[in-house]
């Protein structure tokens, strides 16, 4: 069965990831404290995983034949917080208990405390070898739809493009190139920012296909916040076979809120303690929840 | 207890690891093992050869053998990674915190040519802080084998403890005393010889030093017990605290840095609920240097004459 997705998924899509977006705000509000322009910034790629490409079950998310979804840097957590609640893994209200004492939802995510995240993260450049490591042990034991074997899902690990700073992150692509993991698919949040500012000025890290390629990876440029590429991206993936393939996603950090877009400013911090030149701390949920509610009347009316 | 003290075998403990891995694997086929380009020297190669679809090579990448290991655990497999241990865990503690032991997945760590023993590579080569960064990290178990015959039961034991685990090897040949039938269960010290005088706790080679020492010690007079503590977490403190209320003193003996090691382990637990006076046997807070195992033995004071000193020492201040 193809995955490929048709106009009316994409527009239910669009509109679930404007509420995803608007319960970020709300839950970061809440918190305090936590990661504003990452979550926003992928926003659409978990939406399209949760909602359109992961092999899943919400209610049972210990299913041996789940598709694995690691991610790397676990600072975007709200994000994925956010997702799972809308997608049925946890009410949505609880989203609202980010960051505080007692709650499952750990201000870096912690796999013992919320089944469905898989792995432990926050400290960067680790994912990538968990997610080969998943993937190396099911290709042990059968991964093909052919094959009677329990390996047969797909893992993914999605990466900031800031942690490809960490030498540990290169000897994962390495081990990936050289064991040739085709059920491994990894997707790079290209966003340009990191917590000193831009990349390419922090450590530049271009030419990053051509450093993928010369790891021998299948590589993919997409729009991060276009639904129909980003499936259409996984899709080619799974049928590239010799290779693991990375998703170079490129995205708006801040995505959304056009006075925040693209401001590293943003990167850890939540609305109500942002940078004040553009709109007041004590108006900035207000106005970022009123960005948004825009927005979605916006993708109504796209669509009609 | 059947203890050879005399012209005992000569073996290096790394070989009770390859041993192990090798019964391990035939035991349950969710063994699989990582190496980091030190296939022979860890004694990995033998796990290789048996199983060499269960063999990962790694390279010289040992932080990345570590979170690889970890998604093979969380996986379902049961992934030793096999390095020296300057490297793993010297190099990739912060992986093993993050990824195998908050993520609590059962990753077995076998570090090899531990302590300074490794003799003539020197002072980067030879780890002897493995034993503190382990053991403070919640979730893991830290194992010590005394010779190669307990090596291989303590690899066997990890292999099926559902634990994130530390096992640390030596390099050189060193004394095999004990017999397949001695006892070993994680995390229960097993008295070696029952004294009343002096406690002398301790763990991986010296073990034998102490013994030898104890003999000595006997025919002047002085009668020690003597514990191996294979297991530095979790630390079987009963024995400690009943050792201590029936002799009074304790001397630790440890080829690792006095600050943060078994003696350390050991202190605390004494601070806790007996305190008793005790002698540190080990590394003083310096690096080791290149020389041959009998040297530096010698010249660092973990041989079986500063051992006694020790003990002679701690009843001065157990009777003063």
């Amino acid at each position: 069965m193809s995955h490929y997705i048709h106009e009316d998924k994409i527009k239910e899509l669009e509109l679930k990831a404007n509420a995803i977006r608007q319960t970020i705000i709300e839950m970061l509000v809440a918190a305090g404290s936590g990661h504003t322009a990452g979550p926003l910034g992928m926003t659409d790629v978990f939406t399209a995983f949760y909602f359109h490409i992961l092999n899943h079950n919400p209610k049972n998310p210990d299913w041996p034949e789940r598709d694995r979804l690691i991610l790397s840097n676990g600072h975007i957590c709200p994000v994925r917080y956010a997702t799972m609640a809308h997608a049925g893994y946890f009410p949505v209200k609880e989203c609202l208990t980010l960051r505080q004492f007692g709650s499952r939802l750990q201000g870096h995510p912690e796999r013992e405390r919320l089944s469905g995240l898989e792995t432990t993260s926050g400290p960067l450049g680790s994912g990538l070898g968990q997610a080969c490591g998943i993937a190396y042990g099911a290709r042990m034991d059968g991964t093909h739809s052919a094959s009677s074997g329990r390996g047969k899902f797909r893992t993914y690990c999605f990466m900031s493009d800031g942690e490809h700073d960490a030498g540990n992150l290169w000897e994962s692509v390495m081990f990936a190139g050289k064991y040739k993991l085709s059920n491994l698919t990894g997707l790079i949040d290209r966003n340009n920012i990191q917590i000193d500012g831009m990349t390419e000025d922090v450590m530049p890290l271009e030419n990053l296909r051509a450093k993928y390629e010369a790891f021998n990876w299948h590589v993919l440029e997409i729009d991060g916040h276009n639904i129909e590429q980003i499936v259409d991206a996984v899709e080619e993936a799974k049928a590239i076979y010799e290779k693991p393939t990375v998703i170079i996603a490129h995205t708006i950090p801040g995505k959304g809120i056009p006075e925040i877009e693209f401001d590293y400013r943003w990167h850890g911090i939540p609305p109500g303690q942002g940078p004040a030149d553009k709109i007041p701390k004590t108006e900035q949920a207000k106005h970022f929840l009123h960005d948004l509610r825009t927005l979605q009347g916006k993708i109504r009316s796209e669509h009609q | 207890m059947k203890i050879n003290l005399k012209n005992p075998e000569l073996k290096p403990t790394r070989d009770g690891y390859g041993l192990g891995l090798v019964e391990a694997g035939e035991k349950d086929e969710r063994v699989v093992v990582l190496c980091a380009d030190l296939s022979e020297s860890t004694r990995s190669q033998w796990f290789k050869d048996k199983f060499p679809d269960r063999f990962i090579q790694m390279g010289v990448a040992e932080q990345n053998m570590a979170t690889v290991a970890a998604g093979l655990a969380n996986y379902g497999k049961i992934p030793f990674i096999s390095s020296y241990a300057a490297f793993s865990p010297g190099r990739n503690w912060e992986q093993i915190r993050t990824t195998i032991a908050l993520n609590n997945v059962p990753v077995k760590i076998g570090g090899a040519h531990a302590g300074i023993s490794v003799g003539p590579d020197g002072a980067t080569h030879q780890q002897l802080e493995d034993i503190a960064i382990m053991r403070t990290m919640p979730n893991m178990v830290v194992l010590v084998p005394c010779d190669a015959i307990e090596a291989q039961k303590a690899t066997v034991a990890a292999a099926f403890n559902n634990k994130p685990t530390y096992i640390r090897f030596g390099r050189e040949k060193s004394p095999v005393f004990t017999t397949v039938e001695t006892p070993f269960e994680i995390g229960r010290a097993e008295i070696f010889r029952e004294g009343k005088d002096v406690s002398i706790i301790t763990c991986g080679m010296l073990l034998y030093n102490a013994l030898v020492a104890a003999e000595k010690l006997a025919q002047e007079g002085i009668d020690c017990e003597v514990i191996n503590f294979h297991t530095i977490k979790p630390l079987d403190e009963k024995t400690i605290t009943t050792s201590a209320k029936k002799t009074g003193a304790v001397v630790s003996v440890e080829e690792h840095q006095i600050n943060g090691g078994l003696g350390s382990a050991i202190a605390e637990t004494l601070a806790r609920n007996y305190p008793a006076p005790q002698e540190f046997i080990g590394v003083q807070d310096r690096f080791g240097e290149s020389g041959k195992l009998e040297e530096l033995i010698e010249h660092f004071g973990l041989d079986a004459n500063a051992i006694k000193q020790a003990v002679k020492k701690v009843l001065v201040r157990k009777n003063g």
